[in-house]
Parts: C-alpha cells; sequence; structure tokens
C-alpha cells in the first residue's frame, strides 16, 4: 500500500476560497455571487480584492441563479456560493430551466455539504444533491477530497464551457494531495494500484478510503483505490479497467446510495462487466444533529465500512 | 422612425402569424399573444437597438429583451421572424418535431433572438438583472426589457428580483407586467387578488408607469420611449401595461378561455378575416 502523509488537515471550502481568489486575479471575466454566506463558503478575500465583481444577493437563492445566468450574457463567469442544499434542491427548476438547458457558463458551488455540516441538522445535511445535479443534461459534477483538489477544481471549472456543480464541505480533512496538481475534469485518480478489489470513493471519504486500504493491507488484501472527483462524466475507462483487474467493486461517498456515486458506477459496470458492487453510503435516510464524526460513524461511512464492505464483496467474487 | 400607422400594419399581420401557429398544431397560447402584439412590434420595430441580422449571445451594445411569461412565444416567435432574426417561413415549424420553434422559447435549438429559456414562471427578471449586471461591468450603456404576465407575479422569484434590482440599482432594466387580469383557472382576481401592483412595487423602490391602453400603439409607444427616459437614474422602471387578453380578434377578447386554446378552422378563418395580410402570410 503507497504511503499518503499529509502534514495539516484543512476544510475543502477553504480550498474553494483560495482558488477563487486566485481567479479573481487571473481572469478579469470571473465573478462572484453570494446568498448571505460569504465567510462561510470562503469567499471573503475575492469580495473584498474585487468589490465590483462580486455580488451579495441576500437570502434568495432562486434570484442567485438567475442573476448568474443573465451574467453569463456579457461575457461573464458567475461562481454562486451557497451551502449545498440551497445551492441545489431550493432552486432545482431555476437550475433546470436558467442554466442547464439554457447551457448557461454557471458554477454552482456548493459548501456545507452531506452529514459532515454536523450540528445544524438533517435541515442543511443533504444527501441527494450529486443524484439532483448528475441526472441534469450537460451539467458537469465535480466532488472533490480535500483542500489543494478543492483549489485546483476551482480554477479548472472556469477554463471548462458549460454549466458545472462543484461540491465541497465544512470540516477539516487530511489535505494530502500535491498543492502543484493538474486537474482533469473527468479524469479519475489512482491513488493505489492492487490486485483484489476496486474502492471507487469521492470527497471526504477519499482519505477514509486510504485508512481502508492500510487496514486491509495489513489483513493481506490488495485493494486497489481510485479518486473519482468528477462524477460526471464519469471516467468510464479508468472504473472499467480496474474492475476487469480486480473482478469486485466497493463505492464510498458521503451521499444517498440512490444517485450518488455508487449509483453511476453500479450502471455502468451493469451494462459494460457484470461485476460484484458493495455501496459505503447513506441508505435511504435524512441525517440529524450531532458531531461530523459522530454522523460518520453512525451513518456507516467510516473507514471500518468500507473495510466491511470489502471483506463482503470479496466472498462474492 | 416608423408612424404609428405602419406599426399598426405590422401588428395586423403579427396577428395573423399568431393566430396561423397556434391552429396550425392546435395547440399553444393565442390569448396573451395577441395581447401583447402592440407592445412586442413597438419595442422590436421602433423602440430597441438591436441587430436581428448578425444575433450574437452576448448583445454586446444592443438592448436586450427577456420573455419571463415564455408561453406568449407565438408573438415573440412573430415578431422575431418579422425583424428579421430568421426566417419568416421558419414560423410553420412552431411546435413540431425538430423545429427550433419550441412551445416554449429556448437556446437548445439555437434559435437566434432567444437568450433564456422560459416557461417555468417567474425566472426571467432574475435573468434579466444578471444582463444588466454585465452591461454595466462591460461599460455597455444598453437597456435590458423583461415582459413578465400578471399571474406570473404570484411566483416568489419575481418579488425576490424585484427587491434586488431597486437595492442595487439595476437602472438600466424596464420591465413590463402585461396586465390583462386573466390566468388559466380564471381571472387574477378569482384565483388569487393581487391588490395593487402600483403600490407593491413602488415600496419595492422601483420607478412605476401606468400604462392604461397597452393596446393602442400611439401609447405603447410614447410610455416606452418615456420609460427609456428614466433609466440611468437609479431605480428600475415597471411600466403596468393593460391589455385585453386575445385583443384584435372579438371571440377571444374578455375572458380567460382563450389562454391555452386553438382556434378551429373556422374560428381562423373568422380570425384572420378582422386582420389584414399586410406584410404576406409565411
Amino acid at each position: 500500500m503507497k504511503k499518503y502523509t499529509f502534514t495539516e488537515k484543512k476544510d475543502t471550502r477553504s480550498g474553494f476560497g483560495a482558488g477563487l481568489s486566485e481567479l479573481g486575479k487571473s481572469n478579469p471575466n470571473v465573478v462572484a455571487l453570494c446568498a448571505d454566506l460569504t465567510g462561510s463558503l470562503k469567499m471573503d478575500a475575492f469580495a473584498k480584492d474585487h468589490p465590483e465583481r462580486f455580488f451579495q444577493i441576500g437570502i434568495a437563492e432562486a434570484n442567485m441563479i438567475g442573476i448568474a445566468a443573465g451574467l453569463t450574457i456579457g461575457g461573464k463567469i458567475p461562481f454562486t456560493g451557497t451551502f449545498a442544499n440551497f445551492s441545489t434542491g431550493r432552486v432545482y427548476d431555476q437550475i433546470r430551466q436558467s442554466v442547464a438547458y439554457s447551457g448557461k457558463n454557471v458554477k454552482i458551488c456548493a459548501s456545507h455539504a452531506g452529514l459532515t455540516l454536523g450540528e445544524d441538522g438533517a435541515t442543511h445535511q443533504i444527501l441527494e444533491d450529486l443524484g439532483l445535479m448528475k441526472m441534469l443534461p450537460g451539467m458537469v459534477v465535480i466532488n472533490p477530497c480535500d483542500f489543494n483538489q478543492t483549489k485546483a477544481a476551482t480554477i479548472a471549472i472556469a477554463s471548462h464551457e458549460g454549466p458545472v456543480y462543484l461540491r465541497f464541505g465544512r470540516p477539516t480533512v487530511p489535505n494530502f494531495t500535491p498543492a502543484d496538481q493538474k486537474f482533469e475534469i473527468g479524469k479519475a485518480v489512482m491513488l493505489n494500484e492492487g490486485t483484489d478489489v476496486t474502492i471507487f470513493a469521492t470527497g471526504h471519504l477519499v482519505w477514509k478510503a486510504i485508512e481502508a486500504g492500510e487496514q486491509l493491507a495489513a489483513q493481506g488484501i490488495s485493494a486497489e483505490i481510485i479518486n473519482i472527483h468528477t462524477i460526471k462524466p464519469l471516467d468510464n475507462t479508468a472504473v472499467i479497467n480496474s474492475a476487469k483487474k480486480t473482478r469486485c467493486v466497493v463505492t464510498a461517498e458521503e451521499h444517498q446510495m440512490n444517485g450518488g456515486l455508487g449509483d453511476s458506477i453500479a450502471q455502468l459496470l451493469a451494462r459494460e462487466l457484470p461485476t460484484p458492487i458493495e455501496m459505503v453510503a447513506v441508505n435511504d435516510s435524512f441525517g440529524e444533529s450531532g458531531t461530523p464524526d459522530q454522523l460518520m460513524t453512525k451513518y456507516g461511512l467510516d473507514a471500518v465500512n468500507i473495510v466491511e464492505a470489502v471483506n463482503k464483496v470479496l466472498k462474492r467474487k | 422612425m416608423a408612424s404609428t400607422a405602419e406599426l399598426e400594419r405590422i401588428v395586423s399581420q403579427v396577428r395573423r402569424d399568431i393566430v396561423r401557429q397556434v391552429h396550425a398544431v392546435n395547440s399553444g397560447h393565442p390569448g396573451g399573444s395577441l395581447g401583447c402584439a402592440e407592445y412586442f412590434v413597438s419595442l422590436y420595430f421602433e423602440i430597441m437597438k438591436h441587430n436581428p441580422s448578425n444575433f450574437t449571445m452576448d448583445g454586446k451594445n444592443e438592448d436586450l429583451f427577456f420573455l419571463s411569461n415564455g408561453h406568449i412565444s407565438p408573438v415573440f416567435y412573430s415578431v422575431l421572424a418579422r425583424s428579421g432574426y430568421f426566417p419568416v417561413a421558419e414560423l410553420a415549424t412552431f411546435r413540431k418535431l425538430n423545429s427550433r420553434l419550441q412551445g416554449h422559447p429556448t437556446t437548445h435549438e439555437g434559435l437566434p433572438g432567444v437568450r433564456v429559456a422560459s416557461g417555468s414562471l417567474g425566472q426571467g427578471m432574475s435573468v434579466a438583472i444578471g444582463a444588466a449586471l454585465a452591461k454595466k461591468l462591460n461599460k455597455d450603456t444598453s437597456i435590458v426589457y423583461t415582459l413578465h404576465g400578471d399571474g406570473e407575479l404570484q411566483e416568489g422569484q419575481i418579488w425576490e428580483a424585484a427587491m434586488y434590482a431597486s437595492a442595487k440599482k439595476v437602472d438600466n432594466l424596464i420591465s413590463t407586467v402585461d396586465m390583462n387580469g386573466q390566468q388559466i383557472d380564471g381571472s387574477t382576481d378569482q384565483v388569487l387578488p393581487m391588490g395593487s401592483l402600483r403600490a407593491k412595487f413602488e415600496a419595492f423602490g422601483w420607478d412605476v408607469m401606468d400604462l392604461e391602453k397597452g393596446n393602442e400603439m400611439g401609447s405603447v409607444v410614447a410610455t416606452l420611449k418615456k420609460a427609456k427616459e428614466h433609466t440611468g437614474k437609479g431605480k428600475p422602471v415597471m411600466i403596468l401595461m393593460k391589455t385585453e387578453m386575445g385583443n384584435g380578434v372579438d371571440f377571444m377578447m374578455g375572458s380567460h378561455k382563450w389562454h391555452g386554446v386553438a382556434p378551429n378552422d373556422e374560428q381562423l378563418a373568422q380570425a384572420l378575416n378582422q386582420n389584414a395580410e399586410t406584410l404576406g402570410d409565411y
């Protein structure tokens, strides 16, 4: 098992803030909109440095999505910022008609996704956002795993013409990917080559997959670990090639099992290469208040759950 | 500068286009379309600075128009075609398979003149505000226009947008509400009375103008010209335009019943008899 280390834990939302700040300096067409959560989204630096290109919308997310769509008419590249719940479910029809169907170059940037939002509870812990967004034709869906990758993804999506959903979160997690990484939309990242099983993980579950890989190595199981930072378009080649090699698959994500990464991979493999698969995800349930760690444990999204899923899927090979 | 008589000649043809489009596919929304014919013809043939023969999505240094109540696509398509955005013959494809003239307007099939999809109500003002903000960033002094139905104002997003536009001084925006007093289930007063729209928009910080005779060409042109003079003064401009749904076709007037119903062959003939073919049917 390849050894991964990190010097500090950082939140992915700060990676977004850092990426946006850099874009503010490098690309005069980048504009940012926020619905009264500038501090939470780490958009303060952009707002301070480029007040003329920052739009404080107030608590009106539907209006924010519409204004963002309009700003593209005139060549702007709008980045909207609010919590994942208010970035997707609350404004689904606005995104569908004014952004996706209209083919507008809007970047919908969403923080506090999933259970790790923590104490605020289930009203804010959206676990359906990846599914909602990936169903929209033409929408790119990205869920990076740490600070560096979120920063790189933020910068990369500015150069992609078309609507993008970028999902990140609140808690600090190990920052282990290289600061100088090249972020390629739709390109899976091989973290560890293995032979017995493939673990496809996204977002906060990527580090947990690495932890699981170490535990599995101690048990003599060789796990291939692949970071799927782009849910859509899915890196079909990477998924199929790995599944061909290991012949069993575990997926891991902080999302409902319905509509998430596991669902996308299962759909692909069912069509192209039927393969035993187990999914580490929230199973048709809302979250609740608690610390992020407590919630990840209670809802079965820890390294130990990935190890269990691997042991289960190995028996189905 | 077109005379009122010249603009009215265009309106007559536009009304024919509307009823013929809707009749051909036995679907679509003639009532609201007919009621807004004078507004559209004023805007596209007299008021707006625009470039129909060379449509670009960004429309730099052009005035832009956003139709928020997308169901009145027949009048929009007719006026876009008649002003040169696409061939008039294409009106024959309205609502048919493989057409650029979808039931509700969209950019998806690349129809020149359309800059955003609309149909799901309440979204157009927000989009127009975004386009108006982009114009300000680009130091482009052109104007952004929107049209809304009065029933559409029941959507909450309109009021989010209205609050934002005045608070942030989006003063290169002229919105118009088509006050025909009708919606699908009946009159707006029966369905959900909205009280004084003037008082509401004034309370939201808009510069509000009344257009009592929205089907009288001279009044429409004069009001739109006056509205232009009110731009750039720190407030978004709102025109409350009273129209008659189904205007110009006697049996369609005065009722919500022709909101989304097509005329039959006999009714089409009647409607066409009431509106002279001035520019040649498609």
